[in-house]
């Protein structure tokens, strides 16, 4: 409408300039058709879920609740229970430890076979594809084998600990080595990815500041340090940020090795999460959603980092 | 001198290469074991005295769990291609408004935890009488792919020259023409990467199954192996057969489809 009215005003271009202004009208509309989908469907099941889930944790929402449509009103209550239960710092402190642990780990391993498989070797490329199989093995499978070798009459790792005079540890039933045992097979998991993000990363240095180091004499180790971590920082903030974001969500892993046990022992967040919900017989799904939220909230706050991150690095 | 150097590499790349896989081959090899050897001690390190007794056993009771898990595996693909292939091309190519905060919209929701969405989805599905079933999982395994195809598909259509669909245009076809004759074709790339992602993804789902599929008798086999794992502590070697079986599209996937795959891990975290 607005280019038509200016059409008097300019006498000489204004035919182009309404043509172009429908055009892109038009472009505007084809765009939103195109986008519909999405859009529906981030609103039908990305936000409703989440509108849900809020709505859950400010209720008091028991499974007849759910079906009645009558759940009491509680406000922030949940909240405030779960912050001031005893369970809320064991929880923090393991979803600290799990998740801190997971990646650091991840990322140094990752790097050093970033590196190593850097320069091209006999097999390097079919090697280098191996290490993917943990990363695309189902989770169910990637646990329940790692819970039958950590098992403690029969599991492989006590036995092969034995050979050197160590004697059985209960890794899944002790509480002192649930979380180590849960936090080891996850670090597992992500080396592939940590790997092959940080391959790519190395892939963009320019092989001519190696040389011109090479002639300046620098030794492997100095070439790593002021070439190679330097250049790989942007890379490796995104790296460790998103397996910040993946391992705050872990459920899987945990739940089918430990439960979150014992007591307690190897209980997330997101596992505390899980089992008011849908791990007892009695689901109890508003105390449920309260944890779910902070964990968003934690996420959210990560999340930010990385776009601010992402945002610096395209401005140069 | 130099070749002497790449074959010490290559030693030492398999070594550790053999470390990495050994739970891999373990699972492989408890999968062979006879259940009298199951709790031999020390266990026994190769299956010298292979059975198939376990194979068996996992085929015969995980096959109909095997079934649907591929049908909600492809379901799941044509859900995360219909609604992402469009998307991406428009964010790529006709410039909407608000594509910022699209991009911003796609980011949050691969944060938001899936216990939050599976609680979400359970709150919904109670009321529409959509728990237990195969459309329901579909439908959830979809929200772990879909953000991701967007994703990748705005950044692979962004790589189409704008000549191709000028071209396309002054010959006077409609964008949705231009779209599927010209765009789609270009983008088969990046097609299988999506696709391959979202089968993987659903057919490996756990939480959404453990949690919208609780008290179904259609179960995909993630919780089968569960539910097996629970039943019997005992038959290990069935347990590490079905596990075996249910990697291998997996393992299918990595040789034909590895150079996919790689495109596909490192296109959500580095830009070229």
């Amino acid at each position: 409408m607005t280019a038509l009215h200016t059409e008097p005003a300019h006498a000489a271009r204004p035919r182009a300039r309404a043509g172009r202004g429908n055009q892109r009208r038009a472009q505007r509309w084809t765009a939103l058709a195109f986008l519909a989908p999405l859009l529906v469907y981030l609103a039908v099941f990305y936000a409703y879920p989440l509108y849900r889930n809020i709505d859950l944790s400010v209720h008091d929402y028991t499974p007849r609740a759910f079906i009645q449509g009558n759940p009491e009103f509680t406000g922030l209550r949940h909240y405030v229970v779960i912050v001031t239960d005893d369970a809320f710092l064991r929880a923090l402190s393991n979803t600290a430890v799990f998740t801190l642990g997971s990646i650091a780990v991840q990322y140094v391993i990752g790097l050093a076979l970033a590196v190593f498989f850097h320069r091209n070797f006999r097999l390097s490329a079919v090697l280098r594809a191996m290490f993917l199989v943990p990363w695309l093995l189902p989770l169910i499978v990637s646990a329940s084998t790692w819970s039958w070798m950590l098992n403690s009459e029969n599991g492989i790792v006590n036995a092969a600990l034995q050979a050197f005079g160590i004697g059985q540890i209960n890794w899944l039933t002790s509480p002192d080595t649930s979380l180590l045992a849960v936090t080891v097979a996850n670090i597992w998991l992500g080396i592939p990815f940590n790997l092959v993000i940080l391959y790519a990363g190395l892939q963009n240095i320019s092989p001519s500041l190696y040389e011109a180091a090479g002639l300046d004499g620098a030794n492997a180790w100095e070439r790593f340090r002021h070439i190679t971590f330097p250049l790989l920082r942007p890379v490796s903030m995104i790296t460790l940020l998103l397996g910040l974001i993946y391992t705050l969500k872990v459920v899987d892993i945990i739940w089918i090795m430990t439960r979150g046990g014992p007591a307690d022992a190897s209980t997330t967040f997101a596992i505390w999460s899980y089992r008011e919900a849908f791990g007892t017989g009695q689901p109890d799904f508003s105390p449920a959603a309260a944890v779910g939220n902070l964990l968003i909230v934690i996420a959210f706050v990560a999340g930010l980092a990385h776009v601010r991150l992402q945002r610096k690095e395209e401005n140069g | 001198m130099k070749a002497q150097k790449t074959v010490w590499k290559t030693a030492v790349g398999v070594v550790l290469t053999g470390v990495m896989l050994f739970p891999v081959y373990w699972m492989f090899n408890v999968s062979l074991t006879k259940t009298g050897d199951m709790r031999a001690d020390p266990p026994h390190w190769f299956p010298w005295d292979p059975t198939f007794e376990g194979y068996t056993a996992a085929l015969g009771q995980q096959l109909p769990a095997l079934a649907t898990s591929l049908f909600i595996g492809l379901g799941t693909v044509a859900l995360t291609l219909v609604v992402s292939l469009p998307a991406g091309f428009a964010l790529a190519k006709l410039r909407p408004r608000g594509a910022r905060t699209i991009d911003f919209l796609l980011l949050v929701a691969q944060m938001i935890p899936a216990v939050v969405m599976a609680m979400g989805f359970y709150a919904i599905y109670i009321r529409l009488g959509l728990l237990n079933t195969v459309a329901g999982l579909i439908v959830a395994d979809s929200t772990l792919a879909v953000p991701f195809g967007v994703l990748l598909f705005r950044a692979f259509m962004a790589g189409i020259p704008a000549e191709v669909m000028a071209a396309a245009q002054i010959d006077g076809a409609s964008t949705w023409r231009t779209f599927r004759s010209i765009v789609l074709p270009l983008s088969r790339n990046s097609v299988i990467t999506v696709s391959l992602f979202a089968f993987l993804w659903a057919w490996s789902d756990f939480i959404f199954a453990s949690t919208l599929n609780r008290s179904s008798e259609v179960i995909p086999v993630t919780l089968g192996i569960f539910r097996y794992i629970g039943n019997n502590t005992t038959q290990w070697n069935s347990i590490m057969a079905t596990a075996v079986i249910a990697s291998l599209p997996a393992a299918f996937l990595l040789i034909l489809a590895q150079r996919y795959i790689a495109a596909g891990v490192t296109a959500g975290a580095v830009k070229d």
